[in-house]
C-alpha cells in the first residue's frame, strides 16, 4: 500500500510542525484514530483509593456502565493527581477476572467449593447466627451481674470497610451481645 | 514512608526542595532512606533508647522551648511522694505486681493540693482491668480522667517532685554512648540527628515526626510513640504548624474503624465498652470515664454517650434504663482479636465472621491462626478474592504438608463476594483524621455485595425472625433502631448512615458540632467526634474545591474530625497571650478586636475565649479551661511530659528488650516489658534471650515490613497482574557479611527457622542490610516483606514471614509484636512434609525451648525499692 506523499515522514514533520519527529509526525493511522479511555468514558465519579491512608483522590471513568479506567484527581489537595503503582493498579482490582461473581459454600469436610444462591446463603447465615446466639448467650455471671453477651460469635473486618459500614457492624453485633468484634486496627 | 505511604511522601520531597532535612531510622534501607540527608540503621526494637536519648540531650543543652514547655505541659506540675521511678527501682516502677504482671497505677498521680492524698483520678481503675480492656486506645479522642483540675505547679521547674525533673534524672543514663551499644548507631550520626532536631525547632522552625507499625508492633509500642510525644513537647513542636508526630496509617480507612470502632473495648467516639459490675449504672460508667470537674470537652462524655445510644435504640434509650447501657454486652476481660484466636482453639467461638482481612497470612503466627480457623463450626468470609483464609481447608500450607486433610475440616465456610471501592458510597477516614466520600461509579458484579448492603440485610432478616419474641437475649436486637432508607434497587442509603452518625436534635435537624450534643435524651448521634460532618444538612466528606483554589490547610476538601480543624490543640500556635509564636509558623492567633480565635485553621479552643481568661480554681468542662490552656481534650489542659494515668506499663517510656532478642538489657536487670500479654502455649514457643542458654540457637533478628508494590496479606495486591508482576516472590534480605557467614547466594534460596515456624525465601544481597555492633558484639538483622502466602488462588504465592511470628502482645493496646523475632537462616529451600516438622523440633529442642521459655516476669517491689 502506497503513500501518498502528503505523508511521507519528512513532509509530514515540515507539514505539521513536528521537527523533531516526536510528536504527531510519527504517529500511526491507528494511533490518530485512538482515542483515551478518558474521553470517550459516560461519566467521571470522584473516588478515594482504597489502599494505603495516604487517601488519593480518584477520578473512575465508566463507559456501558463499566469501570474503563482509573486515574489520580488532580484536584485532589493530598494527591495532586498523583497515584502510586498501587493505587494505579486499582482498575485490576475492579476488573479483575479471578473475582468470584457468585456465593460459594464449602460443607463440613467438603473438598471443593458449591455455588450457592446468595439469597438463601443469607438465610443459611441467619440460621447459624441465631442457633449459636441462642446457645450460647449468658446473660450474668455467676455474681448475678449483667453480662447479656455470646462468646459464641467474633469478627474481624478489614480497615477497607466503610465507616459507615463499621457503625452498622457494630451496632448489629453489639445489640447481638458479641463482643469480639475486631479490626485490622488492631493489628 | 516513601515505600508505604508514597503519594504521601511526595510532602517530603517538597518539604526538602525548600531546605528540610530529612532523617530516616530504619533496620532497613529503603526507598526513604535513598533521598534522606541521613538513614541510621536502627536495631530494631530499640527505638525508646534513641529517642531517650534525645530527650536527655535536648534537657541537658537546655534546647527544650522553655516558655512552651512551661506554659503549655505539665513541666512544673508535681507528682506525688510515693512515686517510684524505673531508676530507683531497676527497671520497674512503684505499684508493680510480679504475681499478675500488672501495675496499681495509684503512686503515679499528681500530687493533691490538700493533704497530700493520691488524685482518686476519675475513679482509679487498677492497671490489670485496664489492661485487659485496652484502655489506652480510649484515649484516641482525648486525655484520661482526673478527677479535678487542680494541681501543684512549680514553674521554676526546680522542685525535685516536677515533672521536669523526673524527666530529667529518667533519661539521665540514655547517652550517645548507650545509644551507640543499645541501638547499633554510631555516636557521632547520633549528634547530628540531636542538632538538627534542635536547630529546626523553636519559635521559627518545627520539626515533624512521622512513624508506622514499626513503633506500634512491639510489647513497648505505645511508649516508642510516647517518647516521641513528650519529646515534640519539650522542643514545642505540638499543635504548630510543620510539627506533631503522624501516625502513618496503613489502611484506607484504619483512622475510621478506631473512630467508629469494630474493637472489642471501643464504641464511637472513644466511648468505653461496659465493664462487668464496674459499669451498672449510666452514672457508674460516666464517671469511670470522666469527671465534671475535669477541665476541657471530655468532661460532657455523658451528653455523647447518651446522644449515641438514642442513635442505636431510639425510644428504648431512656433515663429508666440507664440510657440503654441495660441492653449492651459487658467486657469481663480482653477480648481481642488474639485472645479469640486462643477461645477459638478452645472451641469457644463457633462462628466468625472475616470482612476483608485475611488473618491465615496477615495476623501474626499464621500456623496458630490457620488451626484455629479449623475449629471453627461455621465461618464466613468476605472478599474481594478467595483470599488464604477462605480457602485454608484446601490449600493452606498443612493441607500442602500433608499434616490435615480437608476432609477431617469441620469447619462449614460461606464465601460472599464484596464489593470495590468503586462499587459502593461511603467515607474512608485517611491518615490526616480526614472524612473523603467516595461516589459509587457502578454496581457491583454478579451476587456482590458491601457489606453495609450484606448487614442491613442480615440485620433485618434476624430482626424478623424474632419479631415478637420476649426472651432477653432478643432485646437489643428488636430495640434498636434498623429502619434505614433505601433506593430503587431496596439497597441502604449510606448517606443516611452517615447522618445518623452525624446526629440530629430534638427536631430531627442534623447537628453543626458536638458541642450542641445533651445528656437528657433530646438529642442522637452516633459518633460524637464525627458531628459536623452534616452540618447545615451538607455532606461536608464531599467537599471537594480543588486544593490549588484554596490556602494549603485546604478545609474545602472533605471533612477533618473534630469540627473540620486540620491541626489538633492548635492554640499551642501562639503564645500564651494568643500572639503566633513567629510570624513564620503563624496559624491562629487571638484576634482582640474582635474578641475571637482566628486564623487559617479552624481554632481547636473556644471561639472566644481570652487568653487572659482564668477560670475559678476547680472549674470543670469547657469553662474550666484557661486562656491559655492549648490542650482542650487533657483534664488539666496540659500537654503530658509525664502520663499520670492512661498508660498500663508506666508514666515515663522505659527501654525493655523485646521478648525475643539477642541482648540482655544494658539498662535494667528487667529484661522485657514486665506486662506484656503472655500465651504461655505449647504452639506459641519463644526463644530465650541472653544470658539464657540455647539463645545461639536463634541468633539473628528477623524484621518484617512492607512493599511499594504490595498491600499487606495480600488480598489487594497478589491477585492484580500489574502488582504481581512488579514484586513477584518472597525474599528475605541481608547483608553481605551474613550471606558469607551463612553461604547465602543472591537470588539462590535460604531457609528460615524461628521457634514457631520454617519457611523459605529468596536470597536478596544487599549492602542495605548493615551488621550492626551491639555491646561490641555483631548483630545481624534480616528484612523480610509479609505480602505472601501459600495457597492456589492468587497470581503469585509464597511462604508467608507472619508464620515465625509469636503472640506477644504490648498491654496498652493489645497489639502483637509484629515487627521483628529470633531466628536462624540456612541456605537452600526447606525441607517438604514431616522432614519440616522434624526440623522445627530440631531447632526447638536444640534451644530447651518449652512454653515456659522467656514467659517469667519480674517479682514485686515495694515502694522502698526491695524485691520480695
Ligand atoms: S495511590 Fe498509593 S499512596 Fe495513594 S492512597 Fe493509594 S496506595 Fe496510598
Amino acid at each position: 500500500m502506497g503513500l501518498s506523499p502528503l505523508e511521507w515522514p519528512v513532509v509530514r514533520q515540515l507539514r505539521t510542525g513536528d521537527r523533531l519527529g516526536r510528536g504527531p509526525a510519527v504517529t500511526s493511522a491507528r494511533t490518530r484514530a485512538t482515542e483515551p479511555r478518558t474521553s470517550t468514558a459516560d461519566r467521571v465519579v470522584q473516588s478515594v483509593c482504597p489502599y494505603c491512608a495516604v487517601g488519593c483522590g480518584q477520578r473512575i471513568f465508566v463507559k456501558d456502565e463499566k469501570v474503563v479506567q482509573i486515574e489520580g484527581d488532580k484536584d485532589s489537595p493530598i494527591s495532586r493527581g498523583r497515584l502510586c503503582p498501587k493505587g494505579s493498579a486499582s482498575e485490576q482490582l475492579v476488573n479483575s477476572p479471578t473475582r468470584p461473581k457468585q456465593v460459594l459454600y464449602r460443607k463440613p469436610g467438603g473438598t471443593d467449593w458449591e455455588p450457592m444462591d446468595r439469597d438463601r446463603a443469607i438465610d443459611l447465615v441467619v440460621d447459624r447466627f441465631l442457633d449459636t446466639h441462642r446457645r450460647t448467650w449468658v446473660d450474668r455471671d455467676e455474681q448475678g451481674r449483667r453480662l447479656r453477651r455470646t462468646m459464641g460469635i467474633a469478627s474481624l473486618g478489614g480497615a477497607t470497610l466503610d465507616n459507615e459500614e463499621n457503625y452498622l457492624i457494630k451496632k448489629l453485633f453489639t445489640a447481638a451481645g458479641a463482643i469480639q468484634i475486631e479490626n485490622q486496627a488492631r493489628i | 514512608m516513601a515505600e508505604c505511604h508514597p503519594v504521601g511522601f511526595q510532602w517530603v520531597t517538597e518539604a526538602k526542595a525548600r531546605g528540610a532535612t530529612v532523617i530516616h531510622v530504619d533496620p532497613r534501607f529503603t526507598r526513604t532512606s535513598a533521598v534522606a540527608d541521613l538513614h541510621l540503621p536502627i536495631r530494631a526494637g530499640t527505638d525508646i533508647v534513641f529517642l531517650g536519648a534525645l530527650i536527655n540531650h535536648v534537657i541537658s543543652t537546655e534546647s527544650y522551648f522553655h516558655d512552651y514547655v512551661v506554659a503549655y505541659t505539665n513541666a512544673a506540675t508535681l507528682v506525688h511522694e510515693d512515686f517510684r521511678d524505673t531508676e530507683d527501682l531497676d527497671g520497674l516502677f512503684s505499684g508493680y505486681d510480679g504475681a499478675t504482671g500488672h501495675y496499681d497505677t495509684t503512686s503515679w498521680a499528681y500530687q493533691e493540693p490538700e493533704d497530700g492524698a493520691v488524685a482518686k483520678a476519675g475513679g482509679n481503675e487498677h492497671g490489670s482491668s485496664e489492661s485487659a480492656r485496652s484502655a489506652g486506645e480510649e484515649h484516641g479522642s482525648g486525655g484520661p480522667a482526673l478527677e479535678h483540675s487542680v494541681v501543684l505547679r512549680d514553674e521554676t521547674l526546680q522542685d525535685p517532685r516536677c515533672v521536669f525533673q523526673i524527666l530529667k534524672r529518667h533519661y539521665s543514663r540514655y547517652t550517645p554512648q548507650m545509644v551507640a551499644d543499645v541501638c547499633g548507631i554510631p555516636e557521632e550520626d547520633f549528634l547530628k540527628v540531636a542538632k538538627a532536631l534542635c536547630d529546626n525547632s523553636g519559635r521559627d522552625k518545627t520539626t515533624m515526626f512521622c512513624y508506622a507499625v514499626g513503633w506500634t508492633q512491639h510489647t513497648v509500642g505505645a511508649q516508642m510513640i510516647r517518647t516521641s510525644a513528650i519529646l515534640q513537647l519539650l522542643l514545642g513542636n505540638v499543635g504548630r504548624p510543620g510539627g506533631g508526630i503522624m501516625a502513618l496509617r496503613g489502611h484506607a480507612s484504619i483512622q475510621g474503624s478506631t473512630d467508629i470502632p469494630t474493637l472489642f473495648n471501643l464504641l464511637p467516639g472513644y466511648l468505653p465498652m461496659p465493664k462487668v459490675g464496674d459499669h451498672e449504672t449510666f452514672e457508674d460508667y460516666i464517671a469511670s470515664i470522666t469527671s465534671k470537674d475535669a477541665k476541657g470537652f471530655w468532661a460532657n462524655a455523658d451528653a455523647y454517650m447518651v446522644s449515641l445510644m438514642k442513635s442505636w435504640f431510639g425510644e428504648h434509650a431512656t433515663k429508666d434504663n440507664n440510657w440503654a447501657l441495660d441492653l449492651l454486652p459487658r467486657l469481663t476481660g480482653a477480648h481481642g482479636t488474639y485472645q479469640t484466636t486462643m477461645a477459638m482453639l478452645d472451641d469457644e467461638v463457633e462462628g466468625y465472621f472475616v470482612l476483608g482481612q485475611n488473618p491465615a497470612v496477615g495476623s501474626a503466627h499464621g500456623t496458630l491462626q490457620r488451626d484455629a480457623l479449623r475449629h471453627l463450626k461455621w465461618l464466613v468470609v468476605r472478599d474481594l478474592q478467595l483470599v488464604e483464609t477462605a480457602t485454608f481447608w484446601k490449600d493452606s500450607p498443612e493441607v500442602a504438608s500433608g499434616e490435615w486433610r480437608p476432609e477431617d475440616i469441620d469447619t462449614e465456610v460461606f464465601f460472599f463476594p464484596a464489593a470495590s471501592h468503586a462499587e459502593k458510597a461511603g467515607t474512608f477516614t485517611q491518615t490526616q483524621r480526614l472524612l473523603q466520600w467516595r461516589h459509587k461509579a457502578v454496581n457491583p458484579p454478579g451476587d456482590a455485595q458491601s457489606e453495609l448492603e450484606f448487614f442491613f440485610e442480615v440485620g433485618k432478616r434476624i430482626r424478623a425472625r424474632l419479631a415478637g419474641s420476649t426472651e432477653e437475649r432478643d432485646r437489643a436486637l428488636l430495640a434498636m433502631t434498623w429502619d434505614y432508607p433505601t433506593d430503587a434497587e431496596g439497597e441502604i442509603d449510606p448517606a443516611a448512615v452517615l447522618a445518623e452518625i452525624n446526629g440530629r436534635d430534638a427536631d430531627g435537624q442534623l447537628l453543626s458540632a458536638y458541642t450542641q450534643m445533651k445528656a437528657d435524651g433530646s438529642t442522637s448521634g452516633g459518633c460524637w467526634i464525627y458531628t459536623g460532618v452534616f452540618a447545615d444538612g451538607i455532606n461536608h466528606a464531599a467537599d471537594r474545591v480543588p486544593g490549588r483554589d484554596q490556602n494549603p490547610i485546604a478545609a474545602q476538601w472533605g471533612w477533618a474530625w473534630p469540627a473540620n480543624r486540620r491541626v489538633l490543640y492548635n492554640r499551642a500556635s501562639a503564645d500564651p497571650e494568643g500572639k503566633p509564636w513567629s510570624e513564620r509558623k503563624k496559624l491562629i492567633w487571638w484576634d482582640a478586636e474582635s474578641g475571637k480565635w482566628t486564623g487559617d485553621d479552624v481554632p481547636d479552643f473556644p471561639p472566644d475565649k481570652d487568653p487572659s481568661f482564668r477560670p475559678e480554681e476547680g472549674t470543670g468542662g469547657p469553662d474550666g479551661i484557661a486562656g491559655d490552656d492549648p490542650f482542650v481534650m487533657m483534664a488539666d489542659g496540659k500537654g503530658w511530659l509525664y502520663a499520670p494515668k492512661g498508660m498500663v506499663d508506666g508514666p515515663l517510656p522505659t527501654h525493655y528488650e523485646s521478648q525475643e532478642s539477642p541482648v540482655h538489657n544494658p539498662l535494667y536487670a528487667v529484661q522485657a516489658n514486665p506486662t506484656r500479654v503472655i500465651f504461655e502455649r505449647k504452639d506459641n514457643l519463644f526463644a530465650p534471650s541472653p544470658p539464657a542458654p540455647g539463645s545461639d540457637v536463634y541468633p539473628f533478628v528477623f524484621t518484617i515490613a512492607r512493599l511499594t508494590e504490595h498491600h499487606t496479606a495480600g488480598g489487594m495486591s497478589r491477585w492484580l497482574p500489574y502488582l504481581s508482576e512488579l514484586q513477584p516472590e518472597m525474599f528475605c534480605e541481608v547483608s553481605p557479611e551474613l550471606a558469607a557467614e551463612r553461604g547465602l547466594e543472591n537470588a539462590g534460596w535460604a531457609t528460615i527457622v524461628s521457634p514457631r515456624a520454617v519457611i523459605e525465601a529468596r536470597v536478596l544481597v544487599t549492602d542495605r542490610m548493615k551488621p550492626l555492633r551491639i555491646n561490641g558484639k555483631i548483630v545481624h538483622q534480616i528484612g523480610m516483606p509479609y505480602h505472601w502466602g501459600v495457597g492456589n488462588e492468587a497470581v503469585i504465592s509464597g511462604d508467608s514471614a507472619n508464620d515465625l511470628l509469636g503472640v506477644v502482645l504490648d498491654a496498652n493496646t493489645q497489639i502483637q509484636e509484629g515487627k521483628l523475632g529470633s531466628c536462624d537462616i540456612v541456605a537452600g529451600r526447606r525441607p517438604r512434609g514431616e522432614a519440616l516438622d522434624r526440623l522445627l523440633a530440631e531447632y526447638q529442642s536444640r534451644a530447651g525451648v518449652t512454653a515456659a521459655t522467656g514467659t517469667q516476669r519480674p517479682h514485686s517491689v515495694d515502694t522502698q525499692g526491695d524485691s520480695h
